[in-house]
């Protein structure tokens, strides 16, 4: 394999050599044909690499995409102000305004509102604040109950129990036209407030 | 025609391929090699790991041609194997039950690996790419639970992206990254669908190669002898010596071995697969079905456990770092100790070291599986209250009962045997607490519990302590002693976890208390 490959390199180094030809087959100094050796692989390597270069912009970018771009959360309607009666806590359920054509249920988003009081909310995301299960209102007790680790919230979202860190996440809210408005898109993460 | 000829024109086509592709001279030594004497039945669980590999090869491929990877269909489309496709649920449950089967195996072919100090020189490699197999296996076992997308499955995600969403600095960019955009949907489903049917079987397939590649390289070690110790600068030539004189070929002598057991590992499998079914899919996918109660697959219920039962301050700490120690440690055994005795008898430390990690495992398991932290959520409403604890009581005490049921403290306390383990059983919680001390909790929470304070009114706790204090055996006293002033002083704030055995009380009394 490398006698081929050294005879093709002879060949095409004296075609493009420019030294005249004169002997037919005369070959160029050993050191001459080392040199263009090592500037042809040199220029090879460069070569791909500025290749590879420009194919994995689009590659990577592609992959990385989705850390990079901006997302922006949309008010979104839970319906009339008075679905949600004084003094209670009602399970409520929106279509998330972030959403791509393949997502299917998985768009569909659910949050607990609280209605401290006539016009005043409070909007409770459905993920626990320690790593993001679905919590449950029992209106008895009022508390929010975790069924993964037993993370336990008091009805304002505070923490009462369990290993949560912290509060449950809480969604901007305003009543606009009489209905109740979140804003909301990205799922809750622990650094953010929603 | 005679023998001879046939024989003669049966072989001109193999010689036709083998003179142009060598395929022979390549692989006859992976039969014949000389393996030890030795090597009995110990020696099979590498093979058996092989072979579900190549089974979950074979089923993953057929599942391939009828899953959807949408998130929009994938949970129907899995439905349908299930109940149209003829045998499709057959296959589902064979690529399910070998999985399983693949990762014990694994599990197994470590740690003898381990016992027999097999990991030292010259087979360093050959155990970091087994390392390296085993966290690509245990990815494909990961991300095969994200194919079922059920609702384990979505809130299996929620749970990853809010670990990886509390690494420092990177966290929002890293979950974007893991789920593929902001939220849990299509492009999850995707990026897992493409680690799992082309990334990591890959990956998996190009380190069995390697890791076969060593095993040839470096032959198949003996069982240890105390005091046959690894010395490396002469053991490789010693070795080849011994496998010249003594070793037997791979092939039929250890093969048959390999043979046996595997054989009797994939009866076992197919009858698995057709008895018990397929896993799942759970529940559909829809996060607004919020009445559910996310557990991960066997092989994870350890980390479940283990991060259920971390200490809330450090947990962040030890759920990103722990991961990354563990794998650094399994990569470094072999330089920690790579010569010297391979005897389990000489290494005393290391075997309990693995039996302390094993009996780890399965009790993390154990955990995961019972999960006692966890509320049982319908406890309130699904548990009747045992007749010995209603029996002659008062309609105060009676009515407490029901305070008791209503106010849910039964999805965290246990009553003769049913109900939550998150907080202490309440079956004799008269024996330990006073009246007094019991209105204290119940109102300040602590310990883990919720305060009730706001939640009761004053009828429903009186109702509710006038019932507790009724709980403890018929030849117990209560907590009160006779003739003590009363309320009982409380010098220490007085949880529900912790026995009591405090302030006043006589000590025969104390501890006749909290020997429960
Ligand atoms: S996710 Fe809720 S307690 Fe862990």
């Amino acid at each position: 394999m490398s006698d081929n490959t050294n005879g093709e390199t002879k060949k095409e180094g004296c075609v493009g050599c420019g030294c005249g030809g004169g002997g037919g087959g005369s070959l160029p100094p050993v050191a001459a044909q080392d040199a263009r050796r090592g500037f042809m692989f040199k220029f090879g390597a460069g070569l791909l690499g500025i290749g590879g270069a420009l194919a994995a912009v689009p590659i990577v970018g592609y992959i990385i995409g989705p850390a990079r771009s901006r997302y922006r959360n949309e008010w979104v309607d839970l319906g009339a102000t008075t679905l949600f009666p004084s003094g209670q806590t009602r399970f409520a359920t929106f279509l998330n305004p972030i959403r791509q054509p393949t997502d299917g249920d998985a768009a569909k988003t659910a949050c607990w509102v609280r209605c401290v009081e006539t016009g005043k909310f409070q909007v409770f995301a459905i993920n626990c604040a320690h790593l993001g299960c679905p919590v449950r209102w029992f209106e008895q007790s009022k508390l929010f109950m975790c069924p993964c680790h037993g993370g336990v919230y008091y009805q304002d979202g505070s923490r009462a129990a369990g290993p949560p860190p912290r509060g449950l996440f809480e969604y901007k809210w305003k009543v606009e036209g009489g209905k109740l408005l979140i804003d909301a898109g990205r799922l809750p993460g622990l650094e953010e407030s929603v | 025609m005679n023998r001879d000829a046939i024989i003669k024109l049966l072989k001109q086509p193999v010689q036709w391929v083998e003179e142009r592709t060598g395929v022979i001279a390549f692989s006859a030594p992976l039969l014949t090699h000389h393996v030890p004497r030795s090597a009995k039945w110990w020696y099979v669980f590498g093979s058996a790991t092989l072979m579900f590999f190549t089974i979950q090869i074979v089923t993953g491929v057929c599942l391939g041609t009828m899953y959807a990877p949408s998130a929009s269909n994938a949970w129907e489309s899995l439905r349908y194997i299930d109940e149209e496709i003829p045998l499709g649920w057959m296959l589902r449950a064979l690529h399910g039950w070998s999985s399983s089967a693949m990762v014990v195996m694994m599990a197994i072919h470590m740690l003898q690996v381990f016992m027999h100090g097999s990991f030292k020189y010259p087979r360093e490699l050959n155990w970091i790419t087994g390392v390296f197999l085993l966290l690509t296996v245990l990815a494909l076992a990961f991300t095969g639970q994200v194919m079922r997308w059920d609702q384990d499955a979505y809130w299996g995600l929620g749970i990853g992206a809010a670990i990886v969403d509390r690494v420092p600095v990177f966290g929002d960019q890293m979950r974007a990254l893991m789920l593929g955009g902001p939220i849990i949907g299509g492009e999850t489903l995707n990026r897992f669908f493409a680690l799992h049917v082309f990334i990591l079987p890959g990956a998996a397939i190009g380190l069995v190669g390697i890791h076969m590649t060593l095993i040839m390289k470096n032959g198949i070690s003996e069982m240890p002898k105390p005091g046959e110790i690894v010395v490396p600068s002469t053991y490789r030539k010693e070795f080849e010596e011994r496998m010249h004189k003594t070793g037997v070929p791979f092939f039929p002598d250890a093969a048959q071995r390999d043979m046996v057991f595997c054989g009797v590992c994939l009866i076992l499998l197919v009858f698995l697969a057709a008895y018990y079914g397929p896993f799942g899919p759970g529940g559909m996918p829809d996060p607004t079905l919020i009445n559910t109660n996310p557990r991960p697959d066997y092989p994870f219920m350890w980390i479940f456990g283990a991060v259920s039962l971390l200490p809330p301050a450090s947990e962040t700490a030890i759920m990103l770092i722990s991961p990354v120690i563990g794998i650094a440690i399994l990569v470094a055994v072999p330089f920690l100790s790579n010569s010297g005795e391979r005897a389990p008898s000489r290494r005393p430390g290391m075997m309990l070291l693995a039996v302390f990690v094993v009996m780890a495992i399965v009790a993390l398991t154990w955990e995961g599986v019972t999960s006692p932290w966890s509320p049982v959520m319908n406890g309130w409403s699904a548990l009747p209250t045992p007749t010995q604890f209603v029996k002659g009581r008062t309609p105060l005490q009676m009515q407490g009962a029901v305070v008791f049921q209503y106010a849910q403290c039964r999805n965290c306390h246990e009553l003769g045997g049913f109900g939550g383990k998150r907080g202490p059983a309440l079956d004799e919680i008269a024996t330990r607490m006073s009246p007094d001390q019991i209105v204290r909790q119940v109102q300040q929470g602590g310990g883990n519990m919720p305060a009730f304070g706001k939640n009761l009114n004053s009828a429903q706790m009186t109702a509710i302590v006038d019932f507790l204090s009724t709980l403890r055996p018929a030849n117990e006293p209560d907590s009160t002693i006779p003739g003590a002033q009363l309320p009982l002083p409380i010098k220490s704030p007085l949880t529900l976890n912790e026995p009591f055995t405090g302030t006043g009380v006589p000590a025969e009394i104390a501890t006749g208390a909290s020997s429960r």
